[in-house]
């Protein structure tokens, strides 16, 4: 008897160190990128661009990383989305429940969530070369568009399906087309929703690498066209970090802590943005 | 204004099915476009001499990759190994145990450390993980480690895993219907017998595939073990040597790659098969949580 | 009626939060006859019946006040083992639920977390109690199979072998046939009353047919009120109470 008991207790401790212990290392990570990141930043690393080259001179800020993240992140999500949103409305408005697509579509989808981003990377490279396109903005944009494709859309689908069938049926009945209540009653009605699946996608899509390592390439400068290379924080991360000079080190740093701020500022409004829209929801 | 009202709603339709079905052959896409530019080296060497043959040397044409492929398993090897237990015993907890407000305020948390990107973790893992193992945990082995090695990378890769693992786990433990929990109360059993002879065991496939969905994740994960893993092109024999990961050795050489003959085919062909392995897993830990699901029905 | 008591409850109530699911209950059960608690759906029947074996206790936010005395001991006094008195019962919920193993080790499964290990006693006690509910000839050639194959009235019949195996001296049936068809339905009722002699059986039903076949003693709740119990004859044919009368005619449900 006193066997069962004294066993669930040792691992009722196990259990709440083991998580104890997982919850550390996301507060130690944390921690890391802002004791490196918060020393590292001044007003010229977030207003220039390296001088001297990004890997060498010692000179200027991160300008570069930040736009170019920006830019590339927000392309990615804008043609993303464009391809989620009519793609989810079409799969939970226009095709019957249980259809053999949407079934096929939503699967493929979900294997494709689990593909590593330097697959992405690859195929996104491979799609360049077959449009001659060189390392660019847009070679970066299509990969990372392909990268936070299915988890904009499963995102997006998962708060549309919740809409009632009575709700859609009752537009229907008003006499509006599938097309109009996809627009006007079915996203109006998801909206926080879709809004926190594009947050989802671009945060995803802004603190990825392995993506743009191929396709993007980097440079020193801010982007000032689609078909040149672009600068972002992850790779300004990886190329400024194994430098010997501390003040290169820094720009990684400084980029670090920046990506992370953004990344938490995303999380933290996509989790605001969840609560509410539960909160409202017509059931 | 009726009938412009249906043509904008067909059309539309039309346009919405093009890019519905674009998607779902993205992954059918991804896989014959890698192939199509592996051809020029599958068309010398046959598969079972690249994947089986150490020796890796691009200028000279030779393109094995078994090292890589070996280091990708030791170094996910040691990442599952590590975030199993972990895993498993925080979704317990955190399922059985763990009272409403501890589990609204940890599972957040647990999301937040899927949302940081691989290059932080590699960073951290360089800041922290690295200089652990050369300072203080090869030498309490009595070995020298530089620190870059499988062990940094199992460790940094466990930790981008646990999310994942611990998310599916839950879900599993939760689809466990509540009366058999009772059942087993009811016939005197304690809340630990009942959760590991009935929680668990029933939801034992379940936790199956979290762990493939973890491990398939893990093998694909590129910058964190780039940065840490030591890069060196030979089969590891020990958790503190080097290891080159297949997906680090095809960010590392993206630049060389144009330049060396087949040298692009060669790294395309490892992403494309790194593409159908975890495919594969994917696949199959899918299908098993689909059947979950059903039988929750 | 005159009868040795087993379970005397006290002033019991049970509140959900702020809800108060049992206003203060106080009844002696009767030993070693079929008890029957009837009643309109949600009523607290089965907060009655489950904070007997205290499973309510795993329900957050529950508050318990009164006493429930079993064999003389409070089951609710903070040193007792949760474990020991529901031991001491057998719970029937209405649909079955085999745990996740064969149907041998799921008859074994009480037994042996309560620390039997001998293989030719656990084969014994398994036979013993598929017998007893009737399941043995129907199963004696895959009971290594796993239980999740039987049909959903051997399923209820397997579980109250489970229950009966740790030898419990009460058994708390919830709606035990509810889920089944007539003929696995008819089969239960059988071993209950065949089960009384040993077992002081408290079964919740809806059906009111079928508390006149069983019930020796009725217990009529409404909305979490004790309303009127006594011996079987007199409720049903006799009854004192204004609603019990309109329950049993059929006009609350």
């Amino acid at each position: 008897m006193d066997r069962r008991v004294i066993e669930e207790r040792i691992f009722k401790v196990l259990m709440v160190a083991s998580t104890l212990a997982i919850v550390s290392s996301l507060v130690l990570i944390l921690a890391v990128v802002v004791v490196k990141g918060v020393p590292a930043m001044n007003l010229s690393m977030v207003t220039q661009t390296p001088k001297g080259g990004y890997y060498l001179g010692k000179e200027g800020g991160i300008l570069n990383a930040i736009i170019g993240s920006l830019y590339l992140a927000g392309g990615a999500t804008f043609v993303s989305i464009m391809i989620s949103l009519p793609m989810v409305l079409y799969l939970n408005v226009y095709s019957r429940k249980g259809s053999g697509l949407a079934g096929f579509v939503r699967f493929s989808l979900d294997v494709l969530w689990g593909v590593p981003s330097i697959v992405y990377g690859a195929f996104g490279f491979t799609i360049m070369l077959f449009f001659g396109l060189k390392a660019s903005l847009l070679g970066g944009i299509i990969a990372v568009a392909l990268l936070i494709l299915p988890i904009m859309s499963r995102a997006m689908d998962e708060v549309i399906r919740m809409i009632p069938r009575e709700l859609l049926e009752a537009s229907y009945s008003l006499g509006a087309t599938r097309l109009e209540t996809a627009f006007k009653v079915v996203v109006r009605q998801a909206l926080p929703g879709i809004l926190t699946a594009v947050l989802i996608g671009f945060g995803r899509g802004i603190g990825d690498a392995a993506s743009v390592i191929f396709t993007a390439g980097f440079t020193d400068s801010v982007p000032y066209s689609l078909f040149r290379p672009a600068a972002t924080l992850p790779l300004a991360i990886f190329f400024q970090l194994g430098t010997p000079f501390p003040e290169v080190r820094e720009r990684a740093y400084a980029s670090a802590f920046i990506l992370t701020v953004i990344i938490l500022a995303v999380s933290i409004v996509s989790r605001i943005l969840t609560k509410r829209f539960t909160k409202h929801i017509v059931r | 204004m009726q009938s412009s009202r249906l043509l904008k709603d067909r059309l539309a339709g039309r346009l919405m099915l093009v890019l519905t079905i674009f998607s779902g052959l993205i992954v059918f896409l991804m896989a014959i476009g890698l192939y199509q530019r592996s051809r020029p080296i599958l068309a010398i060497k046959s598969l079972g001499e690249i994947l089986f043959s150490s020796s890796w040397h691009p200028s000279r044409g030779e393109f094995g990759f078994f090292p890589f492929i070996m280091g990708s398993l030791w170094v996910t090897g040691v990442a599952v190994a590590i975030a199993i237990p972990l895993c498993l015993l925080t979704a317990i907890y955190l399922s059985e145990y763990a009272s409403r407000y501890v589990q609204e305020w940890i599972k957040p948390l647990i999301d937040l450390l899927a949302g940081i990107p691989s290059v932080i973790y590699g960073v951290w893992g360089v800041l922290v993980i690295v200089p652990l193992i050369k300072d203080h945990i090869a030498p309490l082995f009595g070995k020298f480690s530089s620190g870059y090695s499988v062990l940094a990378g199992g460790i940094v890769l466990a930790i981008m895993v646990f999310p994942i693992i611990i998310h599916v786990c839950v879900e599993v433990f939760r689809s466990v219907p509540y009366g058999m929990r009772e059942a087993s109360l009811s016939l005197g059993a304690t809340k630990w017998q009942t959760t590991k002879h009935v929680v668990v065991r029933k939801a034992m496939p379940g936790v199956i595939a979290a762990v493939v969905l973890g491990l398939s994740r893990a093998f694909g994960e590129t910058m964190a073990v780039l940065m840490v893993a030591g890069n060196v092109a030979k089969v590891p024999s020990s958790v503190l040597e080097p290891a080159y990961p297949l997906p680090a050795l095809i960010a590392n050489n993206y630049g060389e790659m144009m330049s060396v003959p087949l040298y692009d085919s060669a790294l395309l062909l490892a992403s494309m098969i790194l593409l159908l392995v975890v495919l594969f897993f994917n696949v199959i830990a899918r299908i098993v949580l689909m059947r979950v699901e059903r039988s929750i029905e | 009626m005159e009868f040795k008591t087993h379970i005397s409850v006290q002033n019991l109530s049970v509140f959900y939060g702020k809800e108060q699911a049992l206003k203060n209950i106080s009844i002696d059960i009767p030993d070693k006859k079929i008890i029957v608690i009837i009643g309109p759906s949600g009523c607290g029947k089965t907060t009655l019946l489950k904070s007997f074996n205290r499973l309510i206790d795993s329900i957050e936010g529950i508050r318990v006040s009164g006493k429930v005395l079993v064999d003389g001991e409070n089951i609710f006094d903070p040193g007792v083992e949760v474990t020991r008195i529901r031991k001491k019962m057998g719970l029937l919920s209405q649909n079955p639920y085999p745990l996740p193993m064969s149907i041998y080790d799921n008859v074994a499964y009480g037994p042996r977390i309560h620390g039997q290990r001998n293989k030719k006693q656990l084969e014994a006690i398994v036979e013993h109690y598929l017998k007893e509910t009737g399941l043995w000839d129907e199963v004696k050639d895959r009971l290594y199979s796993p239980a999740s194959r039987l049909s959903v009235g051997q399923q209820q019949r397997l579980c109250l072998a489970r229950g009966l195996a740790v030898e419990p001296e009460i058994i708390l049936a919830d709606e035990p046939t509810s889920a089944l068809d007539p003929k696995s339905s008819r089969r239960i009722e059988e071993t209950f009353l065949r089960l009384k002699k040993e077992y002081t059986t408290i079964i919740v039903t809806h059906i009111l047919r079928q508390a006149k076949r069983l019930a020796d003693y009725v217990v009529f709740l409404y909305l979490g009120e004790l309303i009127e119990h006594g011996p079987a004859e007199e409720i049903f044919e006799n009854p004192r109470e204004e609603m019990t009368k309109e329950y049993i005619k059929g006009v609350i449900s």
